[in-house]
């Protein structure tokens, strides 16, 4: 989550640091944009090395730190 | 028999109704573009006709209309006259929030079925000075005091305002809020102030009357939708408000391919046994309109496909897709009316003329600055980064 939370600071452009959000704190009420969130999947793919399938590409997957990990995790669990 | 009408009115489907509005839209086209006046003849008999509740639910005393019902409407009345049908579709695009978003409040069911009951034509104030057309985001903010709330909006589009019956209205969700975290409020005639900053004279699109102003108001908070406008305008707004102007444009140019259709015609029957030099033109022409309808019919499914779906409606993809359905409609119906000008020659391009189309032309031009075409393909072309396009022939 600390790698998420480091990954939101660069790409999110949220008016708060990443590290004053709680896990599922709304990351739309916290600023986050249409535009900043493309920025922030292509930010977490190349961090984790993933890709993200069409299906999770929703305002749902990157509405909170703790559902963008759920994600992540999903992504690599298929992976494996 | 002094509701005999109204009677009437009732055991005629809805676009039946609107028949006699699009007789009555096209006599006053030209006078409300040459006049740059509200088509207020137009709404008199839309309201006379019941068909401004149309897609509210029947439960609240609207018709149940679905998004392709309400977006024929918008093209009949296109064809006829463009100011009345953009109205109309603004309009709607407002019901639209209130039949989507406002049915887990009382006081938005409540005013559902006023705007039913009596027809309240319904204006959006959606765009502020200083933010440079982006509706997500607001530099004003909502002032909350107890039961109430103040706003002071520097609004530099509101269309139809001053013969608005309501307003809805975006915001800040409070002064400390950032600018996408907004709201939106439905505001009544009596609970604001307009005081207009901004004149409308434009190229086209004269009767819509997109005047600026500086908007004031005091209401109860109930009146602000309870879930965030970042929902309202992904889940709804932005789809509805693609596909319905897609509507009318598609009216403007249905109704500049008939004139070509009637000019030829007109030609063909001066010199039997020639073919007109525009007729290789037309087929052309409506080669395109076919296109363009193609594409705002599989816009209408692929919204009622993926309204059952949360994830799927606030998907990239489906972004995508309606950016795609706004810029391609656009540019179709202005590249059509300018192919029918060819046609026609002097004909099209005289104001006088049967053949005229020299208000479709300018009417048409306004489709691809209506939020700007380069502003979506930008938002496009930075979602194409992440999403793929759904090679899937199956509707």
């Amino acid at each position: 989550m600390d790698k998420i939370r480091a990954i939101l600071d660069q790409f999110g452009k949220l008016k708060v640091p990443a590290s004053s959000l709680a896990p599922d704190a709304d990351l739309y009420d916290a600023g986050l944009t249409s535009f900043a969130s493309v920025q922030l999947m292509l930010g977490l793919e190349e961090a984790f090395d993933v890709e993200f399938p069409e299906s999770m590409l929703n305002r749902k997957t990157f509405s909170s730190i703790a559902a963008i990990n759920r994600a992540i995790g999903e992504i690599t669990r298929a992976a494996a | 028999m002094a509701n005999a009408p109204a009677r009437v009115a009732h055991l005629q489907t809805p676009r039946q109704r609107l028949e006699s509005v699009i007789q009555i839209a096209r006599a006053h086209a030209s006078e409300v573009d040459c006049e740059n006046r509200f088509p207020a003849e137009t709404f008199e008999a839309l309201k006379r006709a019941r068909l401004l509740g149309v897609m509210i639910p029947a439960q609240y005393g609207g018709d149940s209309l679905s998004l392709a019902d309400i977006v024929d409407m918008c093209g009949a009345l296109g064809q006829a006259c463009a100011s009345s049908a953009m109205i109309f579709a603004m309009h709607q695009i407002k019901v639209s929030s209130l039949v989507t978003h406002g049915t887990e409040s009382a006081w938005h069911i409540d005013f559902m079925k006023r705007v039913a009951a009596e027809q309240l034509l319904l204006g959006s104030a959606t765009t502020e000075g200083g933010i440079g057309g982006d509706l997500r985001s607001s530099i004003c903010a909502i002032e909350r005091d107890g039961a109430i709330f103040r706003l002071v909006k520097e609004a530099n589009v509101i269309s139809y305002g001053r013969q608005s019956d309501a307003i809805l209205i975006t915001a800040r969700s409070h002064s400390g809020a950032a600018s996408s975290d907004q709201v939106m409020a439905v505001v009544l005639r009596d609970q604001y102030a307009l005081e207009k900053t901004i004149d409308w004279d434009t190229l086209g699109m004269r009767g819509t009357c997109s005047e600026g102003f500086r908007f004031t108001c005091e209401a109860p908070a109930e009146q602000i939708f309870p879930h965030p406008f970042a929902e309202i305008a992904a889940q709804s707004m932005l789809a509805m408000a693609h596909l319905m102007w897609g509507g009318v444009w598609f009216g403007i140019a249905a109704d500049a391919v008939a004139r070509a259709q009637a000019y030829l015609r007109a030609e063909a029957r001066k010199r039997p046994g020639e073919k007109p030099p525009g007729a290789i033109r037309l087929a052309e022409t409506v080669g395109v309109l076919q296109e363009m309808k193609s594409v705002i019919v599989s816009g209408i499914s692929a919204y009622e496909r993926a309204k059952l779906r949360d994830e799927e409606l606030s998907s990239v993809g489906f972004s995508v897709a309606m950016n795609n359905v706004k810029v391609t409609t656009s540019q179709a119906a202005a590249d059509i009316v300018r192919d029918v000008l060819l046609i026609n020659g002097i004909y099209g391009y005289r104001n006088d003329s049967p053949y005229s189309v020299a208000r479709h032309m300018r009417d048409a031009l306004s489709a691809a600055i209506m939020i700007n075409n380069d502003r979506i393909l930008g938002n496009t072309s930075n979602l194409l980064l992440v999403s793929k396009f759904d090679t899937s022939l199956v509707a």
